[in-house]
This record gives structure tokens, C-alpha cells and sequence, in this order.
């Protein structure tokens, strides 16, 4: 093929999209609908995610140790922790340390009037985890640990976080599921009504020669930019919203910033980005394609 | 009734179309066409009449490759169609002018895209193009109309530069089905006689048409069909009626 015969393809795909400027106008309308319904949705639904992980990682187990395990000791068992998949983060305080903060947070004031410290025996670990869910495991494995003497959790916790956890999870599967075959049919039928409007010019090209490739190419050019075109609009305004509702939930809401923590804008579209433009483009590419085809038979 | 055979044409060349013992069955009713033969010779202008459901249409998209015949062999310009792998289907194609009723244009480019069209489609260098197109547009009369869109031509222009962009690649047969189907009496006159001009340059044309006066006027051969029979094959002949 010459080149110029693909760049001509490539003009006349571009040159349809103004040429039938209101079915354009159609389609990117509909794609763009069904990718911000699509969008709105999966950064909702990954921000709750995010929430549930984060109130997660912030229930401690605590492993309280024996009095007088060695430093060597100590070092030792955290090593053992640390190495474990399900955990984060270890904290380590030692019992003079547990009763400096014991004391700071219940406003003791100065406490070089105590002689001794009350809480000798509380040397601990505070452990957090990546999956609350295996917590029960983690319990056993420190209570067979030589030199823990206790271990304190929140077991009741651990069983709602674990169980909202998955509800989350499977509604996210399911809604973002559902919109996106209900996005891809949307955006489908309506590349292809557009076609369809349009086969008596795919019969005039076969009628005169042109082959599969110079009669689909423009149509599949077309569907490519319209699908790139569609999935941008509702990108960049899911962006701006999403960002006005961070900060307006981060002004308005800011005694709740423990609990509603946002993922930042470009987390959520590290990977919405790449999803919305490969429906967009992937649904204009296959939809052409395969709306064309079946009028090439002539 | 004059002549029931279809007869094979004697001259210098073999004929450019044959059809031998052809048959097409649609899947249900009686056969569209029922054991045709028909030969054309390079250069002949032949009218192809007959009532609706005669065969014309049928025979028209055997000859175009739109269809596989049942059974027989149709051989047009040396190539046997049904032996065509659908990839050869568009060049083959490039070799057969064909114009319609309906013109089939593209509304939405002017005359001269519309015509450039199909020589880009035979991968024709943007010099050629700027050539050839004005050329054919000139033939046809319709040089100082480049730029209209087809909705701003008549019935008559319109059809003018259907059959500028079926001559712009030179092909050597031009099917015509119902050319003059639209048109009022004196453009269906322009339109015949610029067929005819083609056909004197050497160029097979091949006229499907309901239209009485044209074909008793032009005696040029007429094939007649009825229910997808060859039932007449003259020379110089005229519209036989069904009676």
C-alpha cells in the first residue's frame, strides 16, 4: 500500500468526524456519559477501599514481652514479626518509654517524682497489619513466640473491618462491573446505529473496487478518535470535581480527617485513566470494526 | 416472440462477458435464473430489459461478483468469478464500471472528491488524480461543476458523475443498471447518448432498463428476460413486451 493511500484513510476518518458532525456529536455524548457514570462510581468506590484498608492498618495487636527479655532478644522477635507478610509496621516501646507516653497522655505532669516505674512489665510491640483479616493468625504465631508474655487484640474489630472489607469489595466488583458492560453496550450501539446510518457509502466503495482495508480504515480511524475523544471529556471532568471535593471535604469536614481519608487524584487515575481511554478507544476501535465488516460483504 | 437461443457471438475477440449454462437459486422459490447463456463481445453496447423479477438485477450482481452463481460459469474479462478469493474481489472490480439508478454518491464530498474517490481507491498519485479527474469531468460535461455537492446537481448531472466515476478508471465494461430509472425524458436522452459516446470509444457498455422508447430508438442488441430466462437475443432489436 502507498503511503499517501494511508494517509488519505487517515484524513478521511478525521474529515468523517466533522462530515457527520451530529452523530460525532452522539456518540461522544454517550461515551462520555457512560465513562462518567464509569469514573464517578470507581473513585467513589476505591476511596471507600481506601478508608476500610486505612482503619485496617490502624488496629494494633500488642505483644507485651516478659520482663528482662534482652535487648538481643527483643531485636530477635521484632525480626520475626517484621519478616511475617501480613504485618506493616512494628513499633517497639520499651517499658520506660511505654510510661513516658503512659504519663504524657494522661497529663501526669512531672513524673521523675516516681522512684520506680509502674508499668516495668510493659516493655511491647505494636504491631500493624496489611490484612486485618489474618489477625487471628498473627495472634497464635506471638503467643508460641519465648519471651511474650501477653498479646492484646481487638478481635471484634478485626471481624467487622474484615467483613465491611469484603461487602465493599464485592459491591465494587459488582456496580463497576454492571457499569462497564453497560457502558460498552451503550457505547457499541451507538458506533454502530452511526454506521449502520452510513452503509450505503461502505456499498459504494466495494461497488467500486476499494478493498476491506481502504473501505474499514476510515470508518475504524473515526471510531478511534471519537472513543479517545469521549473517554477524555469525562477524565478531566471527573479530575476537577474529584479535586473541588477533596478540598472541600478536607475544609468543611476537617474534624472527620482521621476517618475520610481521600486517595489523591493521581492514585485514582493511575489506573481510571488507562481504564476509561481503553473502553473509549478499545469499544470505537471494535465497534467500527466490526459494524463495518458486515457490510463489506457486497 | 423473435429468438429464444442466446446465441454466442462470432468476431475477432472472444467475448469479454460469458455466461455458460448459469443458474442462481435463492433459498427458497422458483431460480432467479434458470440455465442462462449469454456472450458479450468487447465493445458492444447491449440493453438487458425484461419485467421486474425477470432476472436483470440478478444477472447484474453475478456479473459485479455480489453473488455466486448456483451452478454454470461466468467468466468477465478473462476471469472466471467463482474462482475469485474474495481479497481479488476489489481489483477485479476495478476493471467494471458500474452505475445506478439511485447515482450512490457521496453527499458529502463535492464532484470532484466523488470522482477522485475511485481513483484513489486504484492507489492513482495525487498527479494523476489532479489529470485524470478533469478530464472524465470534461467528458461527461460537467468540468465547471467540480466543486457542487451532489444534493446542488439535477437528477441528470447527478448520474453524469456516477458514470464519470465509473469511466476514471478506464474499465473496460460499464454496467448500467437503470441509468435512466430517475430522470425526466430529455436528460434520459443526454444521459443514453453520452453512453453511446462511451461505447464508440471502445468501452463495453451494458444497459439494464425498463425504458421502451430509448431501447426501440437506439437498435442496439436487446437481451430480453422473463423469470430468469434468456428469451430473446437480437441484434438491433426492440422492446418485446410479455403477452
Amino acid at each position: 500500500m502507498r503511503i499517501n493511500t494511508l494517509f488519505y484513510c487517515m484524513l478521511q476518518g478525521l474529515k468523517n468526524i466533522f462530515r457527520n458532525k451530529w452523530v460525532t456529536l452522539a456518540t461522544v455524548a454517550t461515551i462520555s456519559a457512560c465513562l462518567f457514570l464509569f469514573g464517578l462510581f470507581y473513585s467513589i468506590l476505591v476511596n471507600f477501599n481506601h478508608m476500610v484498608k486505612s482503619a485496617e492498618q490502624r488496629v494494633a495487636v500488642t505483644a507485651l514481652l516478659e520482663l528482662g527479655v534482652s535487648d538481643e532478644r527483643v531485636s530477635e522477635i521484632r525480626s520475626m514479626i517484621e519478616s511475617r507478610d501480613e504485618v506493616k509496621e512494628v513499633t517497639y516501646l520499651s517499658a520506660d518509654e511505654t510510661w513516658e507516653k503512659f504519663a504524657e497522655e494522661n497529663d501526669f505532669g512531672d513524673i521523675s517524682i516516681f522512684t520506680e516505674n509502674p508499668l516495668e512489665d510493659c516493655a511491647h510491640f505494636d504491631i500493624y497489619m496489611n490484612d486485618v483479616s489474618k489477625q487471628s493468625e498473627l495472634v497464635s504465631f506471638l503467643e508460641s513466640v519465648d519471651g511474650i508474655r501477653k498479646v492484646n487484640q481487638s478481635a471484634l474489630t478485626a471481624r467487622v473491618l474484615t467483613g465491611v472489607n469484603s461487602i465493599i469489595g464485592y459491591v465494587s466488583i459488582g456496580i463497576i462491573l454492571v457499569l462497564f458492560l453497560v457502558s460498552i453496550f451503550l457505547i457499541s450501539n451507538t458506533v454502530t446505529i452511526g454506521i449502520q446510518m452510513r452503509k450505503g457509502e461502505i456499498q459504494i466503495m466495494k461497488y467500486i473496487g476499494a478493498t476491506d482495508f481502504f473501505a474499514r480504515a476510515p470508518f475504524v480511524i473515526e471510531g478511534i478518535i471519537i472513543g479517545f475523544i469521549g473517554s477524555l471529556i469525562p477524565l478531566t471532568v471527573i479530575y476537577f470535581l474529584y479535586n473541588e471535593a477533596v478540598i472541600y471535604a478536607a475544609t468543611s469536614y476537617s474534624f472527620m480527617s482521621s476517618i475520610i481519608q481521600f486517595l489523591p487524584v493521581q492514585e485514582v487515575f493511575e489506573t481510571l485513566l488507562p481504564i476509561c481511554i481503553g473502553i473509549g478507544v478499545g469499544i470505537g476501535f471494535i465497534g467500527s470494526y466490526t459494524t463495518v465488516r458486515k457490510h463489506l460483504s457486497v | 416472440m423473435r429468438n429464444t437461443t442466446a446465441r454466442k457471438r462470432v468476431g475477432s475477440n472472444a467475448p469479454i462477458i460469458s455466461l455458460e449454462h448459469v443458474s442462481k437459486a435463492y433459498s427458497a422459490g422458483a431460480p432467479a435464473l434458470n440455465d442462462v447463456n449469454l456472450h458479450i463481445n468487447k465493445g458492444e453496447f447491449v440493453f438487458i430489459v425484461g419485467d421486474s423479477g425477470s432476472g436483470k438485477s440478478t444477472l447484474i450482481k453475478l456479473l459485479l461478483r455480489e453473488l455466486l452463481p448456483s451452478s454454470g460459469r461466468i467468466v468477465v474479462n478473462g476471469t472466471d468469478v467463482a474462482k475469485l478469493k474474495r481479497r481479488q474481489i476489489p481489483k477485479f472490480r476495478r476493471n467494471l464500471g458500474v452505475v445506478f439508478q439511485d447515482f450512490r454518491l457521496l453527499n458529502d464530498r463535492n464532484v470532484y472528491e466523488n470522482v477522485a474517490f475511485a481513483q484513489r481507491i486504484v492507489q492513482k498519485s495525487g498527479r494523476e488524480i489532479r489529470k485524470n479527474v478533469p478530464s472524465i469531468l470534461s467528458t461527461v460535461g460537467l468540468a465547471g461543476k467540480y466543486k457542487a455537492k451532489p444534493k446542488q446537481l439535477s437528477g441528470g448531472e447527478q448520474q453524469r458523475v456516477a458514470i464519470a466515476r465509473a469511466l476514471v478508471n478506464k474499465p473496460q465494461i460499464l454496467l448500467a443498471d437503470e441509468p435512466t430509472g430517475n430522470l425526466d425524458p430529455k436528460i434520459t436522452w443526454d444521459i443514453m447518448n453520452l453512453l453511446e459516446k462511451i461505447n464508440n470509444n471502445g468501452t463495453t457498455v451494458i444497459v439494464v432498463t425498463h425504458n421502451r422508447e430509448i431501447v426501440n430508438d437506439m437498435q442496439k442488441r436487446v437481451v430480453t428476460m422473463r423469470k430468469g430466462v434468456i428469451v430473446s437475443d437480437e441484434e438491433k432489436g426492440g422492446y418485446i413486451d410479455e403477452d
